[in-house]
């Protein structure tokens, strides 16, 4: 690990005023990527600004229709939270497959969210739920939001202060771990929300997005059958040593039945 | 037999305090005055070094020393021997040229040793290998065993005609080839042995010390065998063995891999003496990617022929064998007098022959991984079988039943040279076949298929050869306050040997399980030692206390008749206790030790103090049968393991408890190597992929079968006094082709013969989707 200098900020207007004022600052939430990231030496900020202590991006709350979950939750307290089990459950179970108990201890989902990680979990349910990501400067529709692979909307030194999910009918997800990491290969949230069906695919390509042929599909016929003749383009997916990017488009489509027989 | 007897399974007495969190593993040693050291590893596979420049590092504050090539040359260190010798069929010696502690010239592997810095901190020391400047003429590479073999590939030493270390054979050829010729029936398997990472939990460390006053070095350093240790390491660095003591401490997990000796053993008491502090060094998981040795890497061409009943007549097996870049300790011996010498398995084979090409490559190098060769073996003729049961219409088990070595032809010399002293091999089978229930599983298989499942069954039956020796000493002195020492060679690598030596002795000499302390890792406290490795310690160690227990009880019997006043004759001895023969006197076996000279006559020897050999001069042949039962999800091509079950004949079992962790550990090493570990370099450079715990896959809990099944079909070793085959190695040895077979069973209706591991989804799940 480089040298750093380590700031714990106590409120969002003290993060800014240190984002402006410092050389090469980088914002830390749970810390789960850029710590590893600093110890092989691949990341060399000039100072750390945690944002462990502002008590506004903690905690989960329901307000009309919506569950909003603050930016610094962590993976554990969504996994464990009774109102988000209660109202998105397929939320709570997605984040208990992330990483480990100390991971899931430590790593939060505004941090993940702005990482974009091609195969983080919560980015497809962001995508699927329709969330809206509240920022200190706007709130940003999440189908703008990832745009790829570790780029997101935010500005530089823009914070996500909190997520916005409408509460869905029903929702779903399935995934396919990839065998080392356990990061998902392919990771498909399905959900029936006031707007329609949406599908958000994450692990295939390089980054989350959304799957019209999926949606367009389940709309006419909710039912794992209806999944069988559509195609998944296999062009723009991710290949590696872990899956050819036709095998993760047929896993899409695996992970989605599994995903619809979850719910019926 | 005693509460803590032989037998007995009896939860470890090391546990508690490792548990507690007690241990004092490498990273738990501090010293005062202490520096650290870290590593410069090259970033390329293959380049000649023009220049290397220190200058700027060297002057960075806090850091005291840098070392290269150049002062290793300057004060006569010298490189690390390769100690097993194969000479190739055409009667040339093997190519042998001594591993550098820090490279001269050239690197020839990603993570190959450079330069060697010592500073006030980790972090300097880290940062300081960032300002040292190398100039590379970087050289093309080469990672694949076959490509390697071939005349015109690049070559890993510029000074060596080819990359052939050794063109080896074993058996008679000609007979062999006669057979085959005139054979109505063959069948041959192509397969690769895959490479894989040993990551054991503790990584590699070493701290090096230097008393000027004694002129004394020590090396503190996780070691399987620090007596090797202690004469390999004085011997690079030109001093006299008596002037280094080697201690090993707590140690997580060496699987072979601690057994050999790295350069950074060398360098920290080098650097110690330098800087005229302690160095400490310890690898980072990156590091242990790049610099432990690795295991495996075979590639094979098997072929048997058989007669129309099904009768084996010979075999043939042609084998790559990638080193790596340098010949590690005992590298050429693994795939050769290791390994391939138990290619016929369990099986009456009247002929064999085996051919092992081992080549350089620019790779980590390859050593002992546990099993050494013979899990690669067994995996060779374990599908062989299947596949020429499957070729010529035989079942699994019937083609087993017709060749497994009957009961009145042992013991058993195959023709490669091991003789099996022992063993009940098709009651192995047979156990395991019923245990297993083997006979109905095509109607799980068919009420799997309901499901989307494809089941798959597999047979292994296993034979692995545990290593004779060397011949271990044990001292055992009974101390003043009522304990009694044990001095041996062997180490403790979490295999449980404390407790199990702790049992032999309870149960030789009725001592007090918990006041029996072994010290073992230790080069000044105990003078001579072969190690661990081989799943031999036990055997060795528990045969020496075997022959100290009688010379010890003859001594106390002759001390208890004086104070009994008895004769001697008329004293038995049992559970601890000496007696005078039909009456209750007696005395214990601790209070005859506390007995003062000055209380016996003269021609009495106070002390029942003593030393013995273990004087054995056989290996043994650990052996049984694996099956395994899993089920292939035909969406996705994962594989779950479901019922796993296991005959072991072990030979006299010391724990059972210890056993049955022993073969969960090893079957779950099997598991991990046929499912998903995979060392991938990339070929067109070198480079290690799966160089991260993010991309190189280890088994997981919920990769392990609900439930093993592990049953003791104990014949008794008879080249040793307590019967013992030893138990850490066989799980893995009977794992690979096991598991394999159940892979292509579960998906023979898509008319695969093997599949290679390791079995991925995506490779299982192109099987299926290529012909559904």
């Amino acid at each position: 690990m480089y040298e750093f200098q380590y700031h714990k900020a106590s409120s969002i207007n003290e993060v800014k005023e240190k984002i402006s004022s410092l050389n090469d600052p980088k914002i830390m939430a749970g810390g789960m990527t850029l710590i590893p990231t600093m110890k092989q030496r691949l990341a060399a900020p000039s100072d750390i600004i945690d944002l462990s202590n502002i008590n506004e991006l903690k905690g989960i709350s329901k307000e009309k229709g919506f569950i909003i979950i603050g930016a610094m939750t962590t993976h554990f307290e969504v996994h464990t939270s009774e109102l988000v089990k209660k109202e998105i459950p397929s939320l709570a179970f997605l984040a208990g497959l992330i990483g480990d108990p100390m991971v899931r201890h430590r790593g939060t989902i505004g941090g993940s969210v702005a990482n974009s990680d091609p195969s983080a979990d919560y980015p497809s349910s962001v995508i699927s739920l329709g969330a809206k990501i509240i920022t200190d400067k706007r709130e940003i529709e999440s189908d703008e939001f990832f745009i790829d692979l570790f780029e997101t909307a935010l500005d530089d030194d823009e914070i996500i202060l909190s997520l916005k999910f409408p509460i869905p009918n029903k929702s779903a997800y399935m995934k396919f771990p990839q065998p080392a990491s356990r990061y998902a290969l392919v990771g498909v949230f399905i959900s029936d929300t006031k707007e329609g069906i949406r599908v958000g695919i994450t692990g295939a390509g390089p980054c989350a997005f959304r799957s019209k042929e999926i949606e367009k599909a389940l709309s006419k016929n909710f039912t794992e059958s209806a999944i069988e003749n559509v195609n998944i383009p296999s062009e723009n997916l991710n290949s590696d040593i872990h899956a050819s990017a036709e095998y993760r488009a047929h896993l899409v489509k695996v992970m989605a039945k599994r995903a619809i027989k979850k719910l019926s | 037999m005693g509460q803590f007897g032989v037998g007995q399974a009896i939860r470890r007495k090391e546990d508690i305090r490792l548990l507690e969190g007690k241990g004092r593993y490498l990273d738990d040693l501090h010293f005062e005055n202490q520096a650290y050291g870290a590593v410069l590893r090259s970033p390329h596979a293959h380049a000649k070094i023009k220049s290397i420049n220190i200058e700027n590092a060297v002057n960075l504050n806090g850091v005291l020393d840098i070392i290269t090539a150049k002062d290793l040359k300057a004060d006569n260190i010298t490189g690390i021997p390769c100690l097993a010798k194969v000479e190739s069929r055409d009667g040339q010696d093997m190519a042998n040229p001594l591993r550098p502690i820090l490279a001269e010239d050239y690197v020839r592997y990603v993570g190959d040793y450079i330069a060697f810095v010592v500073a006030e901190t980790k972090e300097i020391a880290k940062a300081a290998l960032e300002y040292i400047e190398i100039d590379f003429d970087i050289l093309d590479s080469i990672t694949n065993p076959v490509d390697a073999s071939k005349n015109d590939s690049p070559r890993v030493w510029d000074n060596l005609d080819t990359n052939r270390v050794f063109d080896w054979e074993n058996g008679n050829k000609d007979k062999v080839d006669d057979i085959f010729k005139n054979s109505e029936l063959k069948s041959e398997v192509h397969l690769i042995n895959n490479r894989v990472v040993v990551n054991s939990m503790e990584p590699r460390g070493a701290i090096g010390q230097f008393d000027k006053d004694k002129n004394k070095f020590t090396l503190y350093t996780p070691s399987q065998n620090v007596h090797l240790m202690k004469t390999l390491v004085s011997g690079s660095l030109g001093i006299e063995s008596e002037n280094l003591r080697v201690v090993s401490p707590d140690m997580g997990g060496g699987f072979g891999m601690k057994v050999f000796i790295y350069p950074e053993q060398i360098l920290l008491p080098y650097a110690s003496k330098r800087v005229n502090k302690t160095v400490k060094w310890t690898s980072d998981r990156s590091e242990a990617f790049i610099s432990d040795t690795q295991g495996r890497d075979h590639v094979t061409k098997a072929e048997i022929a058989l007669d129309k009943n099904g009768k084996f007549k010979a075999i043939r097996v042609k084998t790559i064998s990638n080193m790596g870049a340098y010949l590690s300790n005992f590298a050429p011996m693994i795939a050769t007098q290791a390994g391939t010498v138990m290619l016929t398995g369990l099986y009456d084979i009247p002929e064999a022959y085996v051919n092992v090409l081992g080549v350089f490559t620019n790779t980590v190098p390859i050593d002992a991984y546990r099993g050494a060769g013979r899990p690669e073996a067994s995996h060779i003729i374990e599908r062989l079988v299947d596949v020429a049961a499957s070729d010529h219409g035989f079942a699994k088990d019937q083609i087993r039943r017709i060749n497994l070595i009957p009961n009145e032809k042992v013991p058993y010399k195959t023709p490669l040279g091991p003789e099996y002293d022992s063993g009940n091999f098709i009651k192995n089978l047979e156990d395991a076949l019923k245990i297993s229930k083997w006979s109905n599983f095509y109607e799980r298989k068919k009420e799997a298929k309901k499901r989307g499942k494809f089941r798959g069954i597999g047979i292994g039956c296993y034979v692995e050869a545990a290593a004779g020796g060397p011949n271990e000493d044990v001292e055992i002195i009974f101390e003043e306050d009522g304990s009694v020492s044990v001095l041996i060679g062997t180490i403790a690598i979490g295999q449980g040997i404390v407790t199990s030596y702790s049992q032999v002795l309870e149960e030789l000499l009725g001592i007090d399980f918990e006041k029996i302390n072994i010290i073992m890792g230790d080069t000044d406290k105990v003078a001579t030692g072969g190690g661990t490795g081989g799943s031999k310690s036990l055997m060795l160690g528990a045969s020496a206390m075997k022959h100290a227990s009688v010379e010890i009880i003859n001594k106390g019997k002759k001390i208890a008749a004086h104070l009994l006043e008895a004769s001697e004759a008329d004293i038995n001895f049992s559970d601890g206790y000496f007696t005078i023969k039909g009456t209750d006197k007696k005395i214990n076996i601790t209070d005859v030790a506390k007995t003062k000279q000055s209380d016996l006559p003269e021609n009495i020897d106070a002390s029942l103090n003593t030393k013995a050999n273990s004087d054995v001069s056989n290996g043994t042949y650990p052996n049984g049968c694996h099956v395994c039962e899993l089920e292939i999800d035909g969406d996705t091509g994962h594989v779950k393991l479901l019922n796993y079950t296991v005959i072991d004949d072990l030979g006299k079992v010391i724990n059972p408890l210890i056993v049955e962790g022993q073969v969960h550990g090893g079957i779950v090493q099997g598991l991990g190597q046929v499912l998903m570990e995979h060392c991938i370099y990339d070929h067109s450079n070198g480079q290690l992929i799966t160089g991260s715990f993010m991309d190189y896959a280890m088994p997981r809990a919920d990769n392990v079968p609900p439930k093993i099944s592990l049953g003791f079909n104990e014949v008794l070793c008879t080249k040793n006094p307590l019967g013992i085959k030893g138990a850490g190695e066989a799980g893995t040895v009977g794992a690979l082709g096991c598991i394999v077979n159940a892979l292509v069973n579960a998906l023979e209706e898509f008319g695969v013969s093997h599949i290679e591991m390791p079995a991925t989804p995506e490779s299982l799940w192109g099987i299926i989707n290529s012909k559904q």
